[in-house]
């Protein structure tokens, strides 16, 4: 039972950075219905971009009190803003001249960009993982019996939690979220009403990719280390993720990366870890064969 | 006399003929066995074709398939169970395979919309050879399946020497091309082009848009069985580093390069894709090294190589070096829209509106 339950903590904060990454493909997925293959590229950018400005810091060790927060600060909103401009980049030079072509272009311009950004981040730092600093201080805050809870897990599920708070947030209260909203629904009719819909899809990759560089961060920190090809896999779960939400729903890809968190962690402890992909894997085509709209999705019709 | 054009049955009867003699000419090992590996990936290019260039589903797992063909070939005709099937019975046998896979993942998402199809490929070809790594009882893990038996022709044995396998991948390859050629003009063919087109529409006009898909995706996995059958003949050993995702995205670049549902297309595109992989790049490396003194490996950023020519190809020009005519069409049927926003964006810039 110590076992199961310590699992479901792990489970609950790896979870975290799958609901992360998760959201911003729902949210690109949401306005323009694309697959943005690179997005899981975009969160292995984010740990390392984290682990340039730590070495800009020159932290190399444990760090405390304000100085604790700094680092994380600098580093959080370092890593978000170069990821969001990245995403914006790709959206500029790779999807928008695709917009009204057939769906098969922008798909495949997607993986090759998603290839292009693996292979410059292993010209970058190497085909072998990059050790980040340890930097936060890592002390068990919980205990009941054998089951142990840790600062950084505590620190992963709040972050995520708070960035969908006020995702959700913006998305239903700002008028640039209504924006995002109607150019979601009807890019044409978004248009006509004088929304710049050019504008509107640069800002959602902007935020959908800045919460992978939160990601990126995160599991920077959570894991110690980065791997120039980390987002391939970790883009599949959270996808699966945003799937099993309900893609296009915000609370939907939150609930689902902590499922498919869940559901990881569990298979890696009760059946061999060798196994895990192919658990989550299962589940998306299952989630796709008997409820392809997912746990909170509306079904669409198919748009014509 | 008319003029002497060169294309149709012509040009394919002087390329055939240009490659019955290449083994003559050059009589370099490495060359022909260079040849073999690309007509092995012309071939998946050629299977490919048939799932994204004809019925336009994106299918990112190929690789998946050419390793259930080498697997099959490896497990039915080695050492590894003691079980010695000709390898003339095992094309058949493992594009059959390869084909039933094909059906089992196809079944259950083809229903749904055609980007889903291509995050589920995308996974599959993520954990078919994790899953023959994983089962390393059957197919010994990491170290593959060695000493597949090697094949013989009415007692001829094919041993280490390319040139049969030359000869045996070059008959694939020619059947290979007459079947896509056929049934891209079957009505079978007729119908992916319809259902890549328009599938709302295909299916008002009575087309069973859900088999006629599947039997793409069937068709199309059953190539590369016949391609891992060969290869993993010719090398001896299989081991599931070869089927990485870099496989499949290398032979979707030779697609998107070639020209996407063009068959002359896709073979050259594979062709350039394999003599770039092989020799261009090593020789552009020891150039910058020698002669500009530079410290540049362009082996190392082969895939990002592939990757900025998919990118590239995809924007400014859609339908690849040799386009197929319908494609290229299609392809460009929504260009006008943006630059007729953007007129109008000024004109109502202008009038301050």
């Amino acid at each position: 039972m110590d076992v199961f339950l310590q699992q479901v903590v792990n489970g609950i904060s790896l979870g975290g950075i799958y609901a992360l990454i998760a959201l911003g493909y729902t949210m690109v997925y949401g306005i323009i219905e694309l697959i943005n293959f690179a997005h899981g590229d975009v969160y292995a950018l984010g740990s390392f971009i984290s682990l340039a400005i730590l070495a800009l810091l020159g932290v190399q060790d444990e760090v405390h009190g304000a100085a604790l927060i700094g680092v994380i600060v600098l580093t959080l909103a370092g890593s978000m803003l170069a990821c969001g401009l990245v995403g914006v980049l790709i959206e500029r030079l790779a999807y928008r001249r695709l917009r009204n072509a057939p769906r098969l272009a922008p798909l495949i311009t997607a993986i090759g960009m998603s290839f292009i950004l693996q292979n410059v981040m292993q010209l970058w730092k190497g085909p072998s993982p990059v050790p980040i600093p340890q930097f936060i201080p890592n002390p068990t805050i919980f205990h009941a019996g054998a089951v142990e809870i840790q600062l950084k897990q505590v620190l992963v599920v709040v972050l995520a939690v708070a960035m969908m708070i006020a995702l959700q947030t913006f998305v239903q209260k700002t008028r640039m979220g209504k924006a995002m909203r109607a150019t979601a629904q009807d890019r044409d009719a978004a248009q006509l009403m004088g929304i710049n819909i050019n504008t509107t899809i640069a800002v959602t990759f902007l935020i959908g990719s800045a919460l992978a560089g939160t990601a990126g961060f995160v599991s920077g920190v959570y894991y110690g280390t980065a791997v120039f090809n980390a987002g391939f896999a970790a883009g599949l779960k959270a996808f699966t993720a945003a799937v099993l939400g309900g893609i296009g729903n915000i609370a939907g890809a939150m609930l689902g990366g902590f499922l498919i968190g869940l559901i990881e962690a569990l298979t890696t402890q009760f059946i061999s870890d060798q196994w895990a992909n192919v658990v989550v894997f299962s589940v998306l085509v299952a989630v796709l064969i008997f409820r392809p709209s997912g746990l909170l999705g509306e079904s669409l019709p198919n748009k014509v | 006399m008319g003029r002497f054009k060169l294309e149709g049955p012509r040009a394919g009867a002087l390329v055939m003929a240009a490659c019955l003699v290449i083994p003559f000419i050059d009589r370099n090992g490495s060359h022909i066995n260079f040849l073999v590996d690309a007509g092995a990936f012309v071939l998946l290019a050629l299977g490919l074709n048939i799932v994204i260039g004809f019925a336009g589903l994106l299918d990112l797992g190929y690789a998946a398939f050419f390793a259930i063909g080498s697997y099959a070939f490896a497990m039915l005709s080695s050492p590894q169970f003691n079980i010695h099937w000709p390898i003339w019975v095992m094309f058949f046998v493992a594009s059959g395979i390869a084909g039933i896979f094909g059906i089992l993942l196809g079944a259950p998402t083809l229903r749904l919309r055609g980007d889903y199809l291509a995050i589920v490929t995308l996974g599959f070809g993520e954990i078919v050879p994790q899953t023959f790594l994983n089962l390393s009882q059957y197919t010994n893990g990491p170290n593959g399946i060695s000493s597949l038996d090697q094949p013989t022709f009415f007692g001829y044995k094919f041993g280490f020497n390319p040139v049969p396998y030359y000869y045996l991948m070059l008959v694939l390859i020619v059947l290979a091309i007459l079947v896509a050629r056929n049934l891209r003009d079957s009505r079978l063919g007729r119908a992916w082009m319809a259902i890549r087109e328009d599938e709302l529409a295909a299916a008002h006009m009575g087309i069973n848009t859900t088999a006629a898909k599947l039997s793409a995706f069937a068709l199309g996995a059953s190539f590369s069985g016949l391609a891992g059958v060969a290869y993993a003949s010719k090398l001896g050993l299989v081991s599931p580093d070869q089927f990485k995702f870099n496989v499949s995205v290398f032979i979707l670049s030779m697609l998107v390069l070639g020209g996407m549902g063009n068959i002359t297309g896709v073979v050259v595109g594979s062709l350039v894709l394999s003599s770039l992989d092989r020799f261009i790049l090593p020789q552009l490396t020891s150039f910058s090294h020698d002669v500009m003194h530079l410290n540049i490996d362009f082996t190392n950023s082969r895939f990002l190589i592939y990757g900025i020519i998919i990118v590239l190809v995809m924007l400014f020009r859609p339908e690849g070096l040799i386009p197929s005519r319908q494609r290229k069409a299609e392809l460009h049927a929504g260009d006008t829209d943006p630059s007729v926003a953007a007129q109008e964006q000024q004109e109502y810039n202008k009038a301050g509106i």
